[in-house]
């Protein structure tokens, strides 16, 4: 690895050869839009948003999977790569719901965000939309494919966890969706509700239907704690609102932390006031449980009281 | 003030004299609209035709310069009409025959002459004022910056004493403070002859507690004032000048007298946070924060000390003034140092009476206003309740004297000067501001059509003023705002500066320069050649 | 007096509005058109209450509490229709909350998201477009506007400029400013006041560019006048990019023009970021220590040839009390002179 100088808009930059051009960006306080790029997934340049002008080279490159080269001049924001990032975004936001006034991602979506930068709007056209296929079945997550932009980090993500792999790209073109096992819903396929999915999602296609309704992602205040229920020590976010705890959010797997449920429901009788009641997964259905069955406690519970009890009477004794 | 903004809006009569309080203090100018909806009677005084003045239940467009007249003339009628407050008079005041003897001298007919008034409308507005059960008396530089200043302050309280006005609420009198903190700034002794809290530096025992809180030797003999330093800078008396967030170059009286004194000092260091007209003479310019920048506080012009907190790093290299000059007083051998200015504030309020009971701790919960000297003490709505600060109210009965320079047949209109809604001072600030250079972009004369017609003068022409001081272009802006004679000019534009033509003469008390009167006179300039047809 | 409010009893004044009750009991009501310093409007009927022996539902804001009154805050009849009154407020609004710069502040958006309403199931006429950019400051959008009258009642009651009011009647109804001259030919003095208080993006500052998510508000104190208003600055990163009136301090929730939008000198590129020390008749940048050490030399050169009395100050009006303290504690207390004054006089 050698060192290699290079200019992006003007500002000269020194980073290893390795580096990719969004990165190097980054280093200097350029920001570069993205909607598929995450550090922690392997790189896949789908979403081209991250399209920059190299000098010396005609098609724009994409800058995640485009690694720095000794003396390369990149233009981040030339009027050709701003042209062409507000048609990408303009075909998504074509496709895509106009519901921010109530989306549970609103405040956090880079669709949305990158349409507010780029100044776009949408728009009213007879084109196709994507069909309202809304999967309801999971009390932990809400996944709305007509929302979907196909970035495929949920997939990705997803794969990570060997015994897990559960999300999949389905049919071609237009038609592509993102399907679970083959065409299962949350309930039925062999999803196990970690939530991975949903941390890594840009937009409002897979959320955490547990927070839904409960509040706007710029209301109250959140704090990061990580989760005790095993040394992976994964980690969430504890919302409040009106001093009242009310949501636990999953952060990102990082460092291979896996997240699972069960840690998610510990940390939510942990934290939450009132939590919701919790639900088990039996063959296929999910069903309402009790905490010491989410969590695995029954008959731990009476022994604890026996022991202590024990332990009591000896002291007495 | 001696009360509160918030005690506007329940006032029964307003007398706005010397304030275009709707334009200078618009949110104060609200409140006074508040009370007209609730009732309350409007008495306006002013050489202009401002926009309170459209509300007013009697407008007295008086001359500049003769507040004292128009103030003794009132009183006359209420004395007259025996409508004073007996009984407040004979519990809390006193010299109140001396009063009476001299306001004899200015029936309303005479006052009305002075001013170039009505009489009847004297005495309507002396009804107004003496029949409201709570009245208040609002008044800023119109009042002030005269050779009579002083003696026209005490005019007002005069009036307000003769009809039980002060130690009320929603009534007193009630000087509107222009800066953001030109009160604080006064608290705080930044004046030659007052140390912090009003404390007088010719007195020994105040020279002793501070040698003693300050550990140091110090001067009693009192300072000088600004002018005073000028005059000290011009003859080479002075020879070092600090000067922090002002810009004299356009807000002093008689520019091109300060231009020579500020050029003549051996040594100048500027501090602010733009470069402009002063600090371009400086041979050191320190860059200051901005108020986003720092965390401090400020006394409003109700006496209420309130928090200013940072919302943002300063830009660049810039610091906030008090750090800048604790590293100064560092730098000369004066070891104290103060972590945040939280800890200057306990230093303030343990050696100022009047801040004795103020803290940050406290300011959290909202302003305070002083007198504060606990840590128990809520703070003072409004002065002088149970009693008249001094002991009793001290009539001082002033005569009428005219202004410094009058018109004349070289110099035949009277010029005054003010400011507008959309600039602040000398627009350091405002003329950064895109939005407000689109509402009120350059320097203007509002002239009356009359003065115009006679001089063949249409709106928008470019004309030359000229007093004794100096000369000035600027547009022309026809207008019966001002009255045929009178000329008005906002003193905010650098180019076109209205203090290149003021009067510097002072009153002899408060040291303030006749900035509302100068005689000018005025001509046309030819548009081509930009020379006086 | 005692009343009942979903099933708790409560001790109130008589002379108590409903949400006022509810308020003080913690018990959030949903309003748009409402403002404490305001006449209860009862226009937008979001504040619909039920009470027990009355068939029609009430207005929370401008009914008063009676002896032994039942309220329901939030029975089923109520929220439905408090879904009512947002679905036809939808019906007729843009559905823009991608772009639309009140976003995260918007009362309107809060509601929906709160009852429900994702959209509008009336497929009505939209109200024509009409927008008054004609200030240098603010714009109006009439297509956002709910009509709650927050805007003409603050200009009318509080501020007392009265420049803008309802024009036209039904559902043609807009804002407006008198005889149609648009806001820059009318009476208003762009203190903004309407801005403020405006609940959806109908009435909004300027060349804005920020997310409401993306910020953070500072209270502090005005730096101009001498009013001393109570403000919000917003803050985005490393710049003020908006004033918001606090209800707090003597300004009441009221600013001028330049409280409002004269923060733009803050970030101004104008702005000294180095200490200067004039060489040769130019200024050159130099290090605070560069400067120290000059002002130190020159302070000890004055002092020995002609004494503290050669030295002056002028401190100033604009800095804060600690700042104007330790100027003249640095004059009387290290330079040795009390010659020191500023501004008071102008």
């Amino acid at each position: 690895m050698s060192d290699v100088r290079l200019m992006i808009d003007g500002q000269e930059v020194v980073v290893s050869s390795e580096t990719s051009i969004l990165e190097a960006a980054k280093q200097i306080g350029i920001e570069i839009p993205a909607l598929c790029y995450d550090p922690n997934l392997e790189i896949e340049a789908a979403c081209r948003l991250c399209l920059v002008e190299i000098e010396g080279s005609n098609k724009l490159q994409t800058s995640c999977s485009t690694r720095v080269k000794e003396g390369m001049v990149v233009h981040t924001q030339s009027e050709k790569v701003v042209k062409t990032r507000k048609d990408i975004l303009q075909l998504l936001l074509d496709s895509h719901p106009n519901d921010c006034l109530t989306c549970q991602k609103a405040g956090e979506c880079l669709l949305q965000k990158y349409a507010y930068d780029y100044d776009l709007k949408f728009r009213v056209h007879d084109g196709a939309m994507r069909p309202q296929l809304l999967d309801t079945s999971s009390p932990y997550i809400l996944k709305d494919n007509a929302k979907c932009i196909l970035c495929g980090k949920c997939v990705k993500t997803c794969a990570q966890v060997s015994d897990r792999q559960v999300l999949t790209f389905a049919e071609r073109g237009y038609e592509t969706y993102i399907a679970l096992d083959a065409n299962q819903t949350l309930e039925t396929s062999s999803c196990v509700s970690c939530n991975r999915c949903v941390t890594v999602c840009p937009v409002g296609a897979l959320v955490d239907k547990r927070a839904l309704g409960k509040l706007r992602s710029w209301d109250g205040s959140s704090r990061v704690i990580n989760c005790k229920r095993c040394d992976y020590g994964c980690e969430f976010e504890i919302v409040s609102k009106d001093k009242k705890n009310i949501a636990v959010l999953a952060k990102p797997p990082t460092n291979g932390r896996p997240l699972c449920l069960k840690g998610r429901l510990n940390t939510e009788l942990e934290y939450i006031d009132e939590p919701e009641v919790p639900y088990r997964k039996i063959s296929g259905k999910f069903e309402e449980t009790t905490w010491s069955k989410a969590l695995s406690l029954d008959g731990l519970l009476e022994k604890f009281e026996k022991m202590d009890s024990l332990k009591g009477k000896t002291r007495e004794e | 003030m001696t009360n509160s903004i918030g005690e506007i809006v329940d006032t029964d009569c307003m007398f706005v004299i010397g304030s275009n309080t709707t334009e200078n203090h618009p949110v104060i100018g609200a409140k006074m609209k508040q009370a007209l909806k609730k009732g309350a009677k409007l008495i306006v005084a002013d050489p202009r035709r401002i926009e309170l003045a459209e509300y007013a239940d009697v407008f007295l467009q008086l001359k500049p310069g003769t507040n004292i007249a128009l103030l003794n003339g009132m009183m006359n009628v209420i004395i007259e009409k025996g409508l004073y407050d007996e009984k407040y008079i004979e519990e809390r005041c006193e010299n109140f025959e001396e009063l009476v003897n001299l306001v004899k001298e200015y029936p309303p007919e005479r006052a009305a002459e002075i001013c170039g008034l009505e009489a009847e409308d004297i005495v309507k507005a002396a009804l107004l004022y003496a029949e409201a059960n709570k009245a208040g008396i609002y008044y800023t530089m119109g009042i002030t910056q005269h050779t009579t200043g002083t003696n026209a302050v005490m005019s007002v309280s005069n009036l307000a004493l003769l009809c039980g006005n002060v130690g009320k609420e929603s009534a007193g009198v009630n000087p509107l403070r222009g800066q953001n903190n030109v009160q604080g700034a006064c608290d705080m002794g930044g004046l030659p002859g007052d140390l912090p809290g009003y404390q007088k530096v010719f007195k020994p025992e105040v020279i002793e507690k501070f040698e003693k809180a300050w550990n140091t030797k110090l001067s009693s003999k009192v300072g000088l004032t600004i002018p005073e330093i000028f005059n000290g800078a011009h003859d080479g008396s002075i020879r070092f000048l600090y000067i922090m967030g002002e810009n004299p170059m356009v807000s002093d009286p008689d520019i091109n007298h300060v231009r020579a004194s500020l050029e003549n000092v051996d040594f100048l260091v500027c501090q602010d946070i733009f470069m402009n007209e002063t600090t371009e003479l400086a041979d050191v310019v320190l860059p200051a924060a901005s108020f986003a920048e720092k965390d401090g506080s400020f006394s409003n012009t109700e006496r209420r000390v309130q928090r200013v907190r940072k919302a943002i790093e300063p830009l660049g290299d810039s610091k906030p003034d008090w750090k800048i000059l604790m590293e100064i007083m560092n730098y000369l051998g004066y070891e104290k140092r103060y972590l945040n200015p939280s800890e200057i504030m306990d230093e303030i309020a343990s050696v100022t009476p009047s801040y004795g009971g103020i803290s940050y701790a406290r300011l959290e919960n909202g302003g305070i206003q002083w007198p504060c000297p606990d840590k128990e003490h809520p703070g003072t709505k409004y002065l002088h309740k149970a009693t008249i600060s001094r002991g009793s109210g001290l009539f001082m009965p002033s005569e009428y004297v005219e202004s410094a320079e009058l018109p004349d047949h070289d110099y035949p209109y009277v010029l005054t000067t003010g400011r507008i809604l959309y600039h602040y001072h000398t627009r350091t600030m405002t003329g950064r501001v895109e939005g407000l250079n689109k509402l009120a972009p350059s320097s203007y004369v509002e002239i009356n059509e009359e003065t115009a017609n006679r001089l063949g003068i249409k709106d928008g022409d470019r004309v030359q003023i000229t007093s004794r001081r100096g000369q000035i272009q600027t547009e022309a802006r026809i207008t019966e705002i001002v009255d045929d004679g009178v000329l008005f000019i906002p003193f905010h534009f650098a180019d076109g500066a209205a203090n290149y033509l003021t009067n510097s003469a002072m009153d002899p008390i408060a040291k303030i320069s006749e900035l509302k009167v100068a005689a000018v006179k005025i001509e046309k300039v030819n548009d081509n050649k930009s020379e006086v047809v | 007096m005692d009343i009942v409010i979903n099933g708790i009893h409560y001790e109130v004044d008589n002379n108590t509005t409903i949400l006022q009750a509810c308020r003080r009991a913690g018990i959030d009501i949903p309003t748009l058109c409402h403002d404490d310093r305001l006449e209860p409007f009862a226009s937008c009927r979001m504040c619909l209450v039920e009470i027990e022996g009355s068939n029609k539902l009430v207005t929370a804001c401008s009914t008063h509490v009676k002896d032994k009154m039942v309220v329901y805050t939030h029975s089923e009849k109520v929220i439905k229709a408090r879904r009512d009154v947002l679905d036809l407020i939808i019906g007729n609004h843009p559905l823009e909350c991608l772009s639309c710069d009140k976003s995260g502040q918007c009362k309107l958006q809060d509601y929906c998201y709160e009852y429900g309403i994702i959209e509008s199931s009336y497929l009505g006429d939209k109200r024509e477009p009409y927008v008054d950019t004609s200030n240098p400051f603010y714009d109006y959008d009439a297509s956002k506007c709910i009509l709650c009258g927050l805007c003409v009642r603050v200009c009318g009651e509080l501020q007392c400029t009265s420049a803008i009011g309802f024009e036209d009647r039904g559902f043609d109804t807009i804002v407006k400013t008198p005889f149609n001259e648009g806001l820059i030919n009318s009476k208003c003095v762009s203190c903004g006041n309407c801005v403020s208080v405006c609940p959806v993006g109908a009435l909004t500052p300027k060349a804005q560019k920020f997310r409401h998510w993306e910020t953070k508000e500072v209270q502090t104190t005005c730096s101009y006048c001498g009013v001393g208003c109570q403000l919000n600055l917003i803050v985005k990163g490393d710049k003020v990019v908006g004033a918001q009136p606090s209800l707090e301090g003597p300004n009441d929730g009221l600013l001028c023009v330049k409280g409002k939008f004269a923060y733009k000198f803050i970030n101004h590129p104008d702005r000294i970021k180095t200490p200067l020390i004039k060489r040769n008749g130019k200024f050159e940048e130099v290090s605070w220590e560069q400067a120290y050490r000059y002002i130190r030399r020159k302070v000890i050169e004055i002092k020995e040839e002609s004494g503290p009395e050669a030295f002056a100050g002028l401190t100033s009006a604009r800095c804060t009390n600690e700042e104007n303290y330790l100027f003249q504690k640095l004059f009387r207390a290290v330079i040795g002179t009390n010659n020191i004054d500023h501004c008071a006089r102008l």
